[in-house]
């Protein structure tokens, strides 16, 4: 609700990192309501979560290095791979890009104080944290890990002896998290701009996190009545999908999707809105199709909630509805082309300077155009049947989601820190990092694509010796990975304590976080801000 | 040198932006509600004539006398909410509460219906239950997933009216505290409340000693005032109520009235 604010008319020249509050310590930052705080407490968290399910994704590798039972039975393959999907998806991809910098930057970037509801913002991140510790805590009861997949799909997650009713609470909370979030973020940019900033002029970070919030409103609580009725089932006998009771199984999967397949917008929407930001500052040159840009958010959100039977191609769906799924799914592709034809423009004539943060994204450009072309051919219902549950889907939205999300995430990091933090960090070492990143990236899921095509399925933990060589060559892949990550973020660490200290506007950005210090006070703007133009204004008396 | 350091209370209060964030919640929860309705507007289409059999054995006197006291229990916050608008507390409060009682009658009502049901043997996973044909069965499950969720907000929906009821009856106090306004600042100077011209208060001067300095202001309305931010609260309240009555006139005919 209302917040009470206390503001000091003299001001001092104090960024937010130095404000005193009444606790100390670490809780001065987990009882904070300062977005900034609260997006910094994401930002570690998510990227802790980030680093050890890339760990169990090296195991997983590992695993698949020899044939047969070396490292981990399949029991624990099982659970392995649930967890590695349910850390990714839930506690890094969804949260990841809103509500760490959407957090810090959405407030900023419309000239506002703070998020429209301080406090709710602030529960949003201890239910996510209380999410996160309820999902660890399965691996300690009797039962252990669940080992369904991060999809619960019944009727396994039913009947399975695993701990899924505690996980599945787990997710039921996230999406509330999830929920609070997106609420907060659109009764902030329809109440709280700046003077000036109307709809036209705001980012498209800012654009992004919009459409995204819509969805976050209007698909999260599907997936949390299903997830609600998969503990009714396990824990009350409820049983509403169970065939031995009358209920239908592939209810399940729809309900489930309704959601799941809309969620995959909430995880990339806002990687599109970071590349939306990032291009124009290193092309010095407003971005092309700003309207375009910002409107097809709003489609892609739209369209996005009416493709989740392709999902479901193999469940036994009809033929008109598998068609019309299928048709829809193309269609999507349009407004992600208008997205990418547009940041293609403004780098035309340009002039770019290839910074880190610009490296990483026009990388990631390239890898999600694989992923987003790819998925065009699992549209197509009948090479959906043949690749469907293989290695060339996991190959396929590791490129969507970590070639397109967390790439843009991490280029987003390198843009962002200095002005999160008042540190530059070290750019040879962000640069030495990508080739690792880049190669050993392709070369994993590269790999995976190739052996999916060739028939390996999906969630076994062994293989036939046809596809030997293709797990060596991804395990190696792996391992580059691997390597590029932490010395990424190796890099950044340092950076927080060795880094010189970085000027306000290192790259000459034109959006208004680059227009306060860095690190910015605890109110964002010594005075508030009057918008005038358009945001990605580059002219030169403006830069200084 | 004397200079002057004015720390002034300032307050944000977005009561439009409430409203949204409250109206954007309550999507949330229809949806929420949606995925059922779907669930059971599949299985009606599947087993059309169990689920008339089934209702039959619902009592649909205690489901209308349900409706009627959810209904009521609408009209008295609406009611509620236009008596402290209009700067009547007291009736405000008894129109409160009497919401309160009613949400409490639906429970006990509710607590009695399935009370006898269990008592007759059929409850989820029941053998009674199990012995019956599958349209049956899934309509009993709908049956207490549906209202027992739908019983679940009431119980919220009663708490949160509740808090709002201690709200209203102790008064809205503001509080506003300063910590630490920059202590090293304030060597040498005197702390004073002014308002208007007038000074409310002073204290000694701050020497090198003061290590913390914490100011806490209590706002107090005047007993003519309106409670702005308390209607606020129970408008949002009132919405929420509002919402699990609605969800309850779908409910009842879709499981009471359907045969």
């Amino acid at each position: 609700m209302a917040s009470h604010a206390i503001t000091e008319v003299q001001h001092l020249e104090e960024n937010y990192l130095q404000v005193k509050s009444r606790w100390r310590g670490i809780f001065a930052w987990i009882f904070s309501t300062d977005h900034k705080r609260i997006g910094i407490l994401y930002l570690v968290s998510s990227l802790t979560f980030f680093v050890v399910a890339a760990t169990i994704g090296i195991f997983m590798r590992l695993e698949q290095l020899t044939m047969g039972e070396t490292l981990m039975s399949a029991d624990v393959y099982n659970r392995l791979f649930t967890l590695h999907g349910v850390i990714m998806i839930f506690l890094l991809i969804i949260p990841g890009i809103p509500a760490t910098f959407g957090n810090f930057f959405l407030p900023i970037q419309i000239g506002a104080k703070d998020v429209a509801f301080p406090r709710l913002n602030l529960l949003s991140w201890w239910l996510y944290i209380i999410g996160a510790v309820l999902a660890v805590t399965t691996l300690f009861l009797p039962g252990s890990l669940p080992d369904t997949g991060w999809t619960f799909y019944v009727p396994y997650s039913v009947r399975t002896g695993s701990n899924v009713a505690l996980a599945v609470f787990a997710a039921f909370i996230l999406g509330f998290s999830s929920i609070l979030t997106g609420l907060n973020f659109l009764t902030t940019i329809h109440r709280l701009r700046a003077p000036g900033m109307s709809w036209h002029r705001m980012p498209l970070f800012v654009w992004a996190l919009y459409a995204t919030a819509w969805i976050q409103i209007l698909a999260t609580p599907m997936v949390g009545i299903t997830l609600l009725l998969i503990i009714f089932e396990r824990v009350l006998n409820i049983g509403i999908f169970d065939p031995t009771q009358g209920g239908d199984p592939i209810l399940f999967q729809h309900l489930f999707w309704i959601y799941s397949h809309p969620a995959v917008y909430i995880m990339v929407l806002p990687g599109f809105g970071v590349v939306s930001e990032i291009i124009p500052t290193f092309a010095r040159r407003t971005i092309f199709g700003y309207k375009l840009i910002a409107y097809s958010s709003l489609s892609i959100a739209l369209f996005g909630s009416l493709v989740w039977g392709h999902h479901m191609f193999v469940s036994g769906e009809s033929d008109i509805a598998n068609i019309i799924f299928s048709f829809l799914t193309f269609f999507i592709a349009v407004p992600t082309a208008i997205k990418v034809f547009n940041w293609t423009a403004t780098l035309y004539k340009g002039s770019i300077a290839l910074e880190p943060p610009m490296l990483y994204v026009l990388s990631s450009i390239f890898l999600f155009a694989i992923g987003g072309f790819t998925g065009l051919m699992q549209a197509t219902l009948p090479i959906d049947v043949h690749v469907h549950d293989t290695y060339f889907v996991v190959g396929h939205f590791h490129y969507t989601m970590f070639g397109g999300t967390i790439w843009v995430m991490l280029a987003g990091l390198l843009y962002w820190f200095p002005k999160m933090t008042g540190r530059m960090y070290n750019k040879k070492m962000a640069y030495l990092a990508w080739p690792f990143m880049f190669i050993g990236f392709n070369v994993l899921y590269g790999a995976m694509m190739y052996m999916g095509w060739k028939g390996m399925p999906r969630r076994y933990y062994d293989h036939l010796p046809e596809f030997h060589t293709d797990h060596v060559i991804a395990t190696v892949g792996s391992w580059l990975l691997y390597i590029g990550i932490l010395l990424l973020l190796g890099n950044l660490v340092v950076a927080l304590y060795k880094g010189t200290r970085a000027p306000d506007n290192p790259w000459g950005g034109a959006t208004l976080e680059w227009q306060t210090t860095s690190p910015p006070p605890l109110e964002n703007f010594t005075e508030e801000p009057v918008v005038k133009h358009e945001p990605y204004h580059f002219r030169k008396e403006d830069n200084g | 040198m004397k200079s002057i350091h004015a720390l002034t209370v300032a307050e944000h209060r977005d009561f439009e932006g409430a409203r949204l964030g409250m109206w954007l919640f309550l999507i949330t929860e229809l949806i929420l509600f949606t995925g059922m309705f779907l669930l059971y507007a599949m299985y009606r289409l599947k087993y059309a004539a169990a689920f008339h059999k089934a209702s039959l054995e619902l009592d649909v006197v205690i489901g209308t006398m349900n409706t009627l006291v959810l209904l009521t229990s609408s009209l008295t916050v609406a009611l509620s909410i236009e008596a402290l608008k209009r700067n009547s507390r007291k009736l405000s409060l008894w129109l409160l509460g009497a919401t309160i009682f009613l949400a409490l009658v639906f429970l006990v009502n509710k607590y009695f219906e399935w009370g006898a049901k269990i008592h007759h043997g059929i409850y989820p996973g029941s053998q009674e239950l199990m012995q019956r044909n599958l349209g049956e069965v899934i309509y009993f499950n709908l049956y207490y997933a549906m209202t027992g969720l739908h019983g679940l907000h009431v119980l919220v929906g009663m708490g949160v009216l509740t808090w709002i009821f201690v709200l209203i009856a102790r008064k809205s106090r503001k509080k506003y505290v300063v910590h630490n306004p920059h202590v090293e600042q304030l060597v040498g100077s005197e702390i004073a409340i002014v308002k208007g011209d007038k000074e409310g208060w002073r204290v000694d001067k701050i020497d090198d000693n003061v290590e913390q300095v914490e100011i806490t202001i209590t706002y107090e309305p005047k007993s003519g005032e309106v409670d702005l931010p308390n209607i606020i609260k129970l408008e949002n309240a009132g919405l929420y109520w509002h919402l699990v009555d609605i969800i309850w006139i779908f409910l009842f005919p879709l499981f009471y009235l359907i045969s």
